[in-house]
C-alpha cells in the first residue's frame, strides 16, 4: 500500500521586501493509509503552512516551492487548480481551528452542508439533507434537525466542530488534515472532539494528519509524531518512544519546560533564546544558538539520522551520530 | 495568618441580555452567582474552569472594569474604592493589550501617568526601572510594541502592572498565547517577581497544569459559582466534587492513554441565561441523588467543597 | 534564575527611515494605478506651485482680437470669449479649486475626528445628541445644503470653503465614531480603564492616534469628491468669482460656446476629472498601502 500522503524534502519561501521568509526548509514526512500522524511544534516552526501547501491553499504567486509532495498518488504541487478542487473535500478533508470563523455566519448550518455535500456527490436536494442529518447523528449530534436550522453563531464552539466534523467525513476521504482542531475549545469538549475524530477515522478507514501545539494530545491520539522546528522536522517516529525518549535536544526542551515536569514553584526548565527570525536563518543548524550539545560540526545543518534499529526513528541531529544523545 | 487583602461576599453579576418593547431588560447573562473568596497576601491563587464559568468576570470585577450587581468587596483598607494602582491585570493577549502606536516606555507607565503625579522624566525613569525588572534593556523603550516579540511583549505587559506597586497583580490567561517554551520563561519570571517583592497574584487559566504549577491555593468555577476551594495538592491532588473530578479526568496527560468513547460522553455546558434550580452540575453529575435539588452551598474550609455528597 | 535578555537574540525589526521609505517605493510599484494617481497628485501640486512660471500668457490678459481661438502653437488649450488665454487659465485655477480642497479636508477632518472619538467613547446623552444633529444635516442632499449655505453667505471663494466644510463634518464625525466604537472594546483601551484613566486620558491617548491612520485614508479618498464639490459650486456661480479662473466657472461658461468652441468647456471639465480621479486613485491605493495584512509583503 503506497502512502497516502508523502512529503520529499519541502522548500517553501515568501519572497518579502528585501528578502524572503523561509518557511519551510527541508520538510520529510509521510503518512500511510489508516494512521494518525501528529505534527507538534510551536509558532514559525512551519507546520501549518506545510498542510495549507499541500492543499495548495497559499495564495498563488506568494510563494515560491520546490522539492515534492504527493497526495494519494498525485502530485499536488504541479497539479492543476481543477484537479485540486476534485480532490479537496472529496479524497482530502481538512479542518482548521477555529470554528467560529470556518462556518459563513450569514447562512444556517443546514444550508451550507448540503452545498458542499452536492458539490462532491451526485444527490438531490432532498437526499443531501437527509444525508447531512444522517452524518450529524453519526456524530453523536443530540438534535440533528434542530442544528440544521440553527445559524453557526447559535451553536457553541464544540458543536460547530462535530459540523466540520460532518462535512470532513462525509466524502469518505482518504486523509483528514486537522489543523490545531481543539485549541479553541475548552478542555472537556476538546476530548469529546478529540475522541470522536479518532474513531471516525478507524471507522473509515481514513488516515489523520493532527496538527497541534500540545505534547500531551499527542501523546494520547497519534501513532506517529513529527516535531518540526523552525521550518523542518527535527524528530521523527512512534509516539511513545519519542516522547519517552526523545533524541532532538529541542524535544527534550519542550518536554522539559511542561508544567508538569517540575515541582510547584520550582524553577521551569525554560530554553534559553527564542526562535529564529525565519527571514535571517543561519546557515548550519537552526538550533544551534539554543542548544546545550552545539559543537563544531553544527554549523552545517544535520540531516535526517537515524535513530536506533529499525528505520523507524530520525532526529536532525549531530550528536545522535556521535552516539551523544542518549 | 494575616488579613486578607480582599474578601469577596456572596458576589453576584448579571449582565443585562434582552430588552423588552419598553427597553427595559428582560433577559440576563448570569456570570457570576454568588462568590465568596478572600485573597491572602503573598500567595498565588488560581482560577480555574471553562468558557462560560464567569473566571473573566470575575477578573474583570476585581479590577473594578465591572461593577457588581449585589454582594460586597471588602478591602484590607475599608469598603470605599480601591487606592488607585492597587489592582492591576495582565491580559492574555499580548498583542492587543499593547497600544500599537504608543512607544513601549509609555505604555508601561500608562498607569503612573493617568495618576497625573508625575511629568514626563519622572514617567520614563519609572518605565526604565519597571523594564529592568523584566529584562528589557533600557534602549528598547522607545520603541514600538509591534517590534517585540510575542514573550516579551507579555514582559512588557508585567512591567506595566507592577509599576504602580499594586496590592494584587491580576493574570488573566498569562500564557494561553505563548508558545510553551516562552511560556516557561514568562512563568519563571513571575515566581521570581514574587520572591522578591512579594507580590499576591491572581492566576485565571484554563490551562490546569500551568495553575498547578503556579498557585498555592485553587478554586474551580462552573456556572458563575465556586465550587471548590483549597490548597493546590488537595483540589487538584485529589478533587472532591465532581465537577473537578471531570475536568482533570478530560486533561490530556502525557503517556497517559486516553480512555472512554465519544458516544458516552454527556452534555455540554447549559447557559446562564436561565440558571438551572438546585446544585448546577446536577445534570451531568454521576453522584446525583436526592438533595441535590437543593441550591448547593460552599461547605467546609481549605479544602471548601459545594457538594452535599462530597463535603468533608 | 530566568534567562537574561541579553541571551535573547530577539532582533526587533529593522527600522530606520530609509527602511520604510525603500518599502513603501517597493509596494507603491506593485500597484501601477497608485503610482498614476500619486504622479497626478504631484503634477497637480507642480503646477499650483509654479503657475506663474509655467502659464505662457497672462491669466487675465483679455484680448478681444484673439478671441475663441481654437487651440494652437501659441493658445495651446485656445482663448476664451475676452481672449483669455485657456491654457494660462487652467494652470491658475488649479490654485482656486485644489485651494479649497486642502482647506476644507483638513479642516473638516481634524474638527468631525475630535468630536466623532468624544462621541463615540464618551456614549450616552452627548453621544445621541451628536448623532441625531449629523443625521438632521446629513438628511438634506450634501450638494443642494452646500449651495444653500454658500449662497446664504454669499458668492466668494472662502465661503465655498466654509460651506463645504460645513456639510463635510458630520461624514467625519460618524467615521470616527466608528472607529471609537472599536477602539473602546480593544484590550489596551479596558486596560487604561483598568488603571483608572479618565475618559478624557483614554480619548486622548488611545482613541485619536489609532482611530487617524483610516481616517486620513478616507480623507484622502475625499479630497477627489471636494474637488468636484468646488467646481459645482463654481459652475452655478457661487465659489471664485470673475475674473479669478476657476475651473467649474470655466465650465459653466463654456456651455454657451460649447457647439462651436467645444475646448472651452472641454479642457477645465479634463483638468477637473484628472485631478479627481488622481486622488481617488492614490487614495484607493493608499488604504491597500497601510493594510497591516500586507506588511512585509
Amino acid at each position: 500500500m503506497s502512502s497516502v500522503l508523502s512529503i520529499e524534502d519541502l522548500r517553501l519561501e515568501f519572497p518579502i521586501y528585501q528578502g524572503a521568509v523561509q518557511a519551510l526548509n527541508g520538510v520529510t514526512l509521510r503518512v500511510e493509509p489508516r494512521e494518525i500522524v501528529g505534527v507538534v511544534g510551536e509558532s514559525g516552526s512551519g507546520k501549518s503552512v506545510t498542510a495549507m501547501a499541500v492543499m495548495r491553499l497559499l495564495v498563488p504567486g506568494s510563494y515560491r516551492v520546490t522539492g515534492s509532495a504527493t497526495l494519494l498518488g498525485q502530485d499536488v504541487l504541479a497539479a492543476t487548480e481543477p484537479a485540486m478542487l476534485a480532490l479537496r473535500g472529496s479524497q482530502v478533508a481538512m479542518i482548521f481551528q477555529e470554528p467560529m470563523t470556518a462556518l459563513n455566519p450569514t447562512r444556517r448550518v443546514g444550508q451550507q452542508m448540503v452545498e458542499v455535500l452536492r458539490r462532491h456527490r451526485p444527490l438531490t436536494r432532498s437526499g443531501a439533507q437527509a444525508e447531512a442529518v444522517a452524518l450529524l447523528r453519526d456524530m453523536h449530534v443530540a438534535d440533528p434537525e434542530r442544528i440544521q436550522h440553527s445559524y453557526p453563531f447559535e451553536l457553541s464552539g464544540g458543536m460547530r466542530q462535530r459540523v466540520m466534523l460532518a462535512l470532513a467525513f462525509s466524502c469518505q476521504p482518504r486523509l483528514l488534515i486537522a489543523d490545531e482542531p481543539t485549541t479553541a475549545l475548552d478542555v472537556t469538549v476538546q476530548r469529546q472532539v478529540l475522541l470522536l475524530m479518532r474513531d471516525k477515522a478507524r471507522e473509515k478507514g481514513a488516515a489523520v494528519l493532527l496538527i497541534t501545539h500540545d505534547m500531551a494530545v499527542v501523546s494520547q491520539f497519534c501513532d506517529r509524531v513529527y516535531v518540526m522546528y523552525a521550518g523542518a522536522v527535527v524528530e521523527d517516529g512512534p509516539t511513545a518512544e519519542v516522547l519517552a525518549a526523545p533524541r532532538h535536544p529541542y524535544t527534550r526542551g519542550l518536554l522539559d519546560a511542561l508544567p508538569d515536569r517540575v515541582a510547584s514553584r520550582g524553577d521551569l526548565a525554560a530554553i534559553p533564546g527564542s526562535v529564529p527570525d525565519l527571514t535571517r536563518l543561519p546557515e548550519g543548524c537552526a538550533f544551534a544558538g539554543r542548544c546545550p550539545l552545539v559543537h563544531g560540526a553544527c554549523a552545517s545543518r544535520p540531516p535526517s539520522l537515524p535513530v536506533g534499529p529499525g528505520g523507524q526513528r530520525h532526529a536532525a541531529c549531530w550528536a545522535v551520530r556521535d552516539g551523544e544523545a542518549s | 495568618m494575616s488579613a486578607p487583602v480582599l474578601t469577596l461576599e456572596d458576589l453576584r453579576v448579571r449582565f443585562p441580555a434582552g430588552k423588552d418593547w419598553l427597553g427595559r431588560p428582560n433577559e440576563f447573562v448570569h456570570a457570576l452567582n454568588g462568590v465568596d473568596l478572600d485573597i491572602r497576601p503573598g500567595e498565588t491563587l488560581g482560577v480555574v474552569g471553562e468558557s462560560g464559568c464567569g473566571k473573566t468576570t470575575l477578573a474583570q470585577v476585581l479590577i473594578g472594569l465591572v461593577a457588581p450587581s449585589s454582594g460586597r468587596i471588602l478591602r484590607r483598607d475599608g469598603e470605599g474604592p480601591a487606592r488607585a494602582g492597587s489592582m492591576q491585570i495582565v491580559f492574555q493577549d499580548p498583542q492587543s493589550s499593547l497600544d500599537p502606536r504608543l512607544p513601549v516606555w509609555r505604555v508601561i507607565s500608562e498607569p503612573l501617568q493617568v495618576q497625573g503625579r508625575t511629568g514626563r522624566a519622572g514617567l520614563r525613569q519609572a518605565a526604565a526601572a519597571a523594564a529592568a525588572q523584566v529584562e528589557i534593556p533600557a534602549d528598547y523603550l522607545d520603541r514600538y510594541p509591534h517590534e517585540f516579540s510575542g514573550g516579551q511583549r507579555q514582559r512588557i505587559a508585567i512591567a506595566r502592572a507592577l509599576i504602580s506597586e499594586p496590592d494584587v497583580i491580576i493574570l488573566d490567561e498569562p500564557t494561553s498565547a505563548l508558545d510553551i517554551s516562552v511560556q516557561a520563561q514568562i512563568l519563571n519570571l513571575l515566581n521570581e517577581l514574587q520572591r522578591r517583592r512579594g507580590l499576591t497574584f491572581v492566576l485565571i487559566s484554563h490551562n490546569v497544569s500551568v495553575v498547578r504549577h503556579m498557585s498555592d491555593r485553587v478554586a474551580v468555577m462552573y456556572l458563575g459559582q465556586i465550587v471548590e476551594l483549597g490548597p493546590t495538592a488537595t483540589v487538584l491532588g485529589a478533587p472532591r466534587h465532581p465537577y473537578t473530578r471531570l475536568l482533570l479526568e478530560s486533561l490530556p496527560r502525557l503517556g497517559v492513554p486516553v480512555t472512554g468513547d465519544a458516544a458516552a460522553i454527556g452534555t455540554e455546558l447549559p447557559s446562564n441565561r436561565t440558571l438551572p434550580s438546585g446544585c448546577f452540575f446536577r445534570d451531568r453529575c454521576p453522584l446525583a441523588r436526592a438533595g441535590c435539588e437543593r441550591p448547593q452551598a460552599l461547605l467546609g474550609r481549605d479544602p471548601a467543597v459545594r457538594c452535599h455528597v462530597n463535603a468533608i | 534564575m530566568a534567562p537574561t535578555l541579553a541571551a535573547q537574540t530577539v532582533q526587533p525589526v529593522p527600522g530606520g527611515l530609509r527602511h520604510s521609505l525603500g518599502f513603501l517605493w517597493h509596494r507603491l510599484r506593485q500597484s501601477p494605478l497608485t503610482l498614476a494617481g500619486l504622479a497626478v497628485i504631484v503634477l497637480v501640486l507642480a503646477v499650483m506651485a509654479l503657475a506663474p512660471a509655467l502659464a505662457p500668457h497672462d491669466p487675465n490678459l483679455v484680448d478681444l482680437e484673439h478671441r475663441l481661438l481654437p487651440p494652437s502653437a501659441s493658445y495651446w488649450f485656445g482663448t476664451d470669449e475676452v481672449g483669455r488665454d485657456l491654457f494660462s487659465r487652467i494652470l491658475y485655477g488649479s490654485r482656486q479649486s485644489v485651494s479649497v480642497a486642502l482647506f476644507v479636508v483638513p479642516v473638516a477632518g481634524v474638527l468631525g475626528s475630535i468630536l466623532g472619538s468624544f462621541s463615540g467613547s464618551v456614549g450616552g446623552l452627548a453621544d445621541t445628541v451628536i448623532m441625531r444633529a449629523t443625521d438632521i444635516v446629513m438628511s438634506v442632499p450634501s450638494l443642494v445644503l452646500t449651495m444653500a449655505l454658500a449662497a446664504a453667505l454669499g458668492p466668494s471663494l472662502f465661503n465655498a470653503m466654509l460651506a463645504i466644510t460645513v456639510v463635510r463634518i458630520p461624514f467625519y464625525v460618524r467615521l470616527a465614531r466608528g472607529q471609537a466604537l472599536l477602539i473602546r472594546e480593544l484590550n489596551y483601551t479596558k486596560a487604561a480603564r483598568a488603571f483608572g484613566a479618565s475618559r478624557w486620558h483614554v480619548v486622548r491617548w488611545h482613541v485619536l492616534r489609532n482611530a487617524l491612520p483610516p481616517i486620513i485614508v478616507q480623507a484622502t479618498l475625499d479630497v477627489g469628491g471636494t474637488i468636484l464639490m468646488a467646481a459645482a459650486l463654481g459652475f452655478i456661480g457661487l465659489g471664485a468669482q470673475q475674473p479669478t479662473a476657476e475651473w467649474g466657472a470655466m465650465v459653466a461658461t463654456g456651455r454657451n460656446y460649447i457647439l462651436d468652441q467645444w475646448w472651452y468647456s472641454a479642457f477645465p471639465g479634463c483638468a477637473i476629472l484628472i485631478t479627481a480621479m488622481g486622488c481617488n486613485l492614490f487614495g484607493d491605493g493608499l488604504r491597500d498601502l497601510l493594510d497591516p495584512r500586507q506588511k512585509g509583503r
